[in-house]
């Protein structure tokens, strides 16, 4: 069998640089494969993250060639001839290797006002596919976070970071704004507080996403409208195809439901 | 006495998936201060790596279905080995705990009338999973971690637990942990504990689980005082990956089969209907047409043998492929491209399809899967009460997959989603009645603190020594081929004598680096519970001298009634760690006559 050569970054806070490593090829495997068998032999402590190995879990992004993309689902065979290039996500701080600080997006996730619902019937809610289909799109998120890493609004601004949710967190609003059974309005609070004016349409969250959600199309673009019409149409932008109820004004909005 | 950074909670929470999140949210809801920590980052556990669904008989595809049934399948699917209380409590309450996560967000598939759509699984009478497509357990564990993190919820991610603390008294008193990005200790005091760690399955080569599953809840509670039972009912999934190599052991849901999905060797026949055992074939369909008239309608026909609880399907699997009537990597076939549509199966099963096609290179909708059973789930774990789940040890509590006694000798599939919020919600609500009794901690032993980071950084302290990592690839081929699906006597009583010259390695690991995000020092920290949890399954086994469930012994290779009335507990005598456990014979729980009828019925 072939051999294969892997640059992986190495270092911390601090700085760092590209350890080189070869291996013999093996069949079927995949990015995430060829980093164990590294720690199993030459570098025990190599830092990467990792769990479901089956694109489930979101946990092991990192970019190869200068790609964001799941080591776990990135065949070797499909990678072009030559040196394979393992460097952590650029957008968040290093903690060591390939393991980034992406306490960034837990921030935002507390940030969110929750579900609003209803009280419940004792038989459960009653909704339907074509209601459940849309948010059901968005919650198919690993929360991977490769969409975040390749925003250049925070990719290349630190500081927008304070005000800025990032394309993960807009599909989360536009699943909540889009839920058959929410109350609670956010149009101007994403507006005001998340930055959602910041986006410009470049698409290239959605062309990252290994879950294949059309960040851009079915969740920013539609949510920028609803934004608008916040200031003149208080009332339900699904409207006719969704049975929901009056939304909350927006002031209200991000006040936490009690527990 | 060194000072480590410390916190106090009423409630500290081992674990994040489905059990531990479902108590945090019943804890805070009480009141109660709650601290979750988990070795991951939040959302990444076990859990959400779920597929086909969750079981509750909330009745929304056959309203026949009932508390009663879902229970009755609960425990013949066990063997009758179970804790018939927790069956019962189990059944009784998933529908109600399975509903209010649509009050938290999430979003089940429905039925044309708007209900929460039910799916058909093994050993499960009725369709009766609640699923989103074949990823409910990202659903359960994300609208769990949205509602907890919406609640405010202190989480300690990536921090791994070593050992729990006890008061002068034996009660627990809090826990020693470090934090995996910086290596620093961290203490908690905690009035009560519940441990939600979930299962031991990395301790196997081939097995559908993450490096999370080392059993260091399994391992913390019996060292803590508590006791493990039915360590040796392993659950082997029929259904993983086999090739390539490198994704051997990844799960194939049971969906694939519910849906409609059938296995056949080499010959391209149906061989599950030569391996109908008397116990099932009263309810299994004599041929393929009555199995597929049963897809269409339940009543008009009998269950396909594909369906059959996964421990009958594994070992008739085992048994065709050591038969040589296997596929060309050791498996045999799962086909669902010639009975379903593309469109359908893309559709119910899209990670399925992307799997293979990722992975494997195999469109399923066209060709068939290459398939074999792999270490997925252990019915056993720390013996809990029902109602309270909790452990001997006061102020422990223990629920989802860490707990024992729920499935019994095997787990049938979507009962451990519905178990981790019914338990869940019950060890929250023990935890707090647990402290509005007066109970809680008087002291903390500092001893038992600093005896676990001696432990713990010994491996810098050696010049030379073992690499972690050979350590672990020994065992788990070790246990893969001694302690596998199909054991016997001889090889069992091997694996214990290797398992001691495994724990004689450990104590020689050393590890390079700091202690900042190190994976190596990480693996040799989690080698003590792995061992440790090893040793109760290999004793088990070797105890439990009949087949049942999950265990199957080939020099014994029937049911032993006088067997099927006791589980095998294992404990360290007087609640030291690291010692010498012993096992002893536990007696089941005395069953009520009424649900005694219950499993009678025939159906
Ligand atoms: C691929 C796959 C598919 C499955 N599909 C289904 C299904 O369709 N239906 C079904 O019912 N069941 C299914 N199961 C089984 C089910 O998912 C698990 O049994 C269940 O999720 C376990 O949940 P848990 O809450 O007990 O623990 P887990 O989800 O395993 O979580 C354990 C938690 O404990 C933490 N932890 C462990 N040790 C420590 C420590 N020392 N210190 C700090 N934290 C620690 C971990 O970090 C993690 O947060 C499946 C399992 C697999 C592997
Ligand atoms: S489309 Fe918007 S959110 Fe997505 S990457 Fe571009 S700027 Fe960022
Ligand atoms: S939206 Fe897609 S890319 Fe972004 S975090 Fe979720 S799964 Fe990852
Ligand atoms: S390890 Fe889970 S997505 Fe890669």
């Amino acid at each position: 069998m072939s051999q294969v050569t892997m640059r992986v970054w190495r270092g911390d806070a601090n700085g760092g640089d590209f350890q080189e490593f070869a291996l013999e090829r093996q069949e079927g495997e995949v990015v995430l494969d060829v980093i164990h068998r590294i720690q199993a032999t030459e570098a025990p402590d190599l830092a990467c993250r990792w769990n479901c190995k089956a694109g489930k879990c979101g946990s092991c992004a990192a970019e190869i060639n200068g790609k964001p993309r799941l080591m776990c689902m990135t065949r070797m065979d499909q990678l072009p001839e030559g040196p394979v290039t393992v460097t952590p996500m650029r957008t968040f701080p290093i903690i060591r290797d390939l393991v980034t600080d992406v306490s960034f997006n837990f921030a935002m996730a507390e940030r969110v006002p929750a579900l609003l619902p209803p009280p419940m019937p004792e038989d459960g809610y009653r909704m339907y596919q074509e209601d459940v289909e849309r948010g059901q799109e968005f919650r198919k998120c690993i929360e991977c976070f490769m969409c975040q890493d390749v925003c250049h609004v925070i990719r290349d601004h630190e500081e927008n970071k304070q005000h800025y949710a990032g394309p993960r967190f807009f599909i989360r609003y536009a699943e909540l704004e889009m839920h058959p059974l929410d109350t609670n309005d956010r149009r101007d609070y994403v507006r005001e507080e998340m930055g959602l004016g910041y986006c410009n349409i470049t698409k290239c969250c959605t062309e990252v996403c290994p879950e294949h959600i059309k960040i851009t199309d079915n969740a920013i673009i539609p949510m920028k409208e609803r934004v608008v019409d916040a200031h003149y149409d208080p009332v339900a932008w699904l409207g006719r195809k969704i049975r929901r109820r009056t939304k909350r004004t927006a002031s209200e909005a991000s006040v936490q439901p009690q527990p | 006495m060194t000072d480590y950074e410390h916190h106090d909670y009423d409630v500290l929470i081992i674990g994040a998936g489905g059990a531990g999140l479902r108590a945090a949210i019943e804890a805070k809801q009480r009141g109660l201060s709650v601290g979750i920590v988990t070795k991951s980052l939040l959302g990444k556990a076990h859990t959400v790596m779920a597929e086909g669904g969750m079981a509750a008989a909330m009745g929304n595809v056959y309203p026949e279905d009932n508390w009663q049934v879902h229970f009755r399948d609960t425990m013949r699917g066990g063997k009758f080995l179970n804790n018939y209380r927790m069956a019962e409590l189990h059944a009784k309450e998933a529908p109600d705990r399975v509903r209010e996560l649509e009050q938290w967000g999430a979003l089940f598939d429905r039925t044309k009338d708007g209900k929460i759509l039910q799916r058909d699984f093994g050993g499960h009478r009725y369709a009766r999973l609640a699923h989103v497509g074949d990823r409910t357990g990202l659903e359960l564990i994300r609208t769990l971690q949205q509602k907890v993190v919406s609640m405010g919820t202190d989480v300690y991610m990536e921090c791994k637990v070593l050992r729990l603390v006890h008061d002068e008294h034996g009660a627990i008193a809090g826990a020693v942990a470090y934090w995996r990005p910086t290596g620093q200790f961290v203490t908690f005091g905690a009035k009560s504990i519940i441990l939600a760690t979930g299962g031991v399955g990395k301790s196997w080569k081939f097995t559908s689980n993450s490096w999370e599953s080392t059993g260091d809840g399994h391992a913390m509670a019996l060292w803590a005082g508590a006791e493990l039972i039915d360590m040796e009912a392993i659950q082997f999934h029929p259904t993983g990956m086999v090739w390539p190599l490198s994704v051997r052991g990844l799960l194939v849901t049971e969906g694939v089969r519910g849906d409609g999905g059938v296995l056949r060797n080499s010959n391209g026949e149906r061989f599950m209907f030569n391996y109908v055992a008397d116990m099932f074939r009263a309810e299994t369909a004599e041929s393929e047409e009555e199995a597929d008239r049963w897809y269409e309608d339940h009543s008009a026909g009998r269950r396909p043998p594909e369906l059959l609880p996964r421990d009958e399907v594994a070992r008739a699997i085992n048994a065709e492929v050591k038969n040589g009537r296997g596929s060309p990597h050791g498996g045999v076939f799962l086909d669902i491209g010639s009975r379903r549509s593309a469109e359908f199966i893309r559709r119910r099963l899209p990670s399925m399809y992307h799997q293979f096609m990722e992975l494997a290179g195999v469109d399923i909708t066209r060709e068939s899967m290459e398939i074999g059973p792999t270490c997925h789930y252990i019915m056993g774990g720390v013996k809990v009460d029902a109602d309270t789940a909790a452990t001997r040890v006061p102020g422990l509590f223990a629920a989802g997959e860490v707990a024992g006694g729920m499935h019994g000798a095997n787990r049938l599939g979507g009962n451990s989603l519905s178990d981790l919020v019914v338990f869940g919600q019950r060890a929250g609500l023990g935890a707090a009645a647990y402290l509005e009794g007066g109970s809680g901690p008087r002291g903390f032993d500092r001893g038992e603190v600093e005896a676990a980071i001696v432990q713990a950084t010994a491996p810098f302290e050696r010049e030379s020594g073992e690499n972690p990592y050979d350590i672990q690839r020994d065992l788990q081929e070790m246990m893969q081929a001694n302690v596998g699906i199909i054991r016997n006597g001889p090889e069992i009583e091997e694996a214990i004598v290797a398992l001691e010259t495994l724990s004689e390695r450990v104590r020689n690991v050393a590890v390079a680096g700091g202690r900042a995000y190190n994976p190596g020092w990480n693996l040799a920290t989690d080698l003590p519970s792995m061992i440790t949890v090893s040793k109760c399954t290999a004793r088990g086994a070797l105890e439990r001298r009949e087949s049942r469930g999950g265990h199957t012994r080939e020099d014994f290779p029937k049911a032993d009634p006088e067997f099927g009335t006791f589980n095998l507990a294992h404990s360290v005598a007087d609640g030291r760690w690291d010692g010498e456990f012993t096992t002893v014979r536990s007696p089941l729980l005395v069953m009520p006559d009424e649900l005694k009828a219950l499993l009678e019925e025939a159906h």
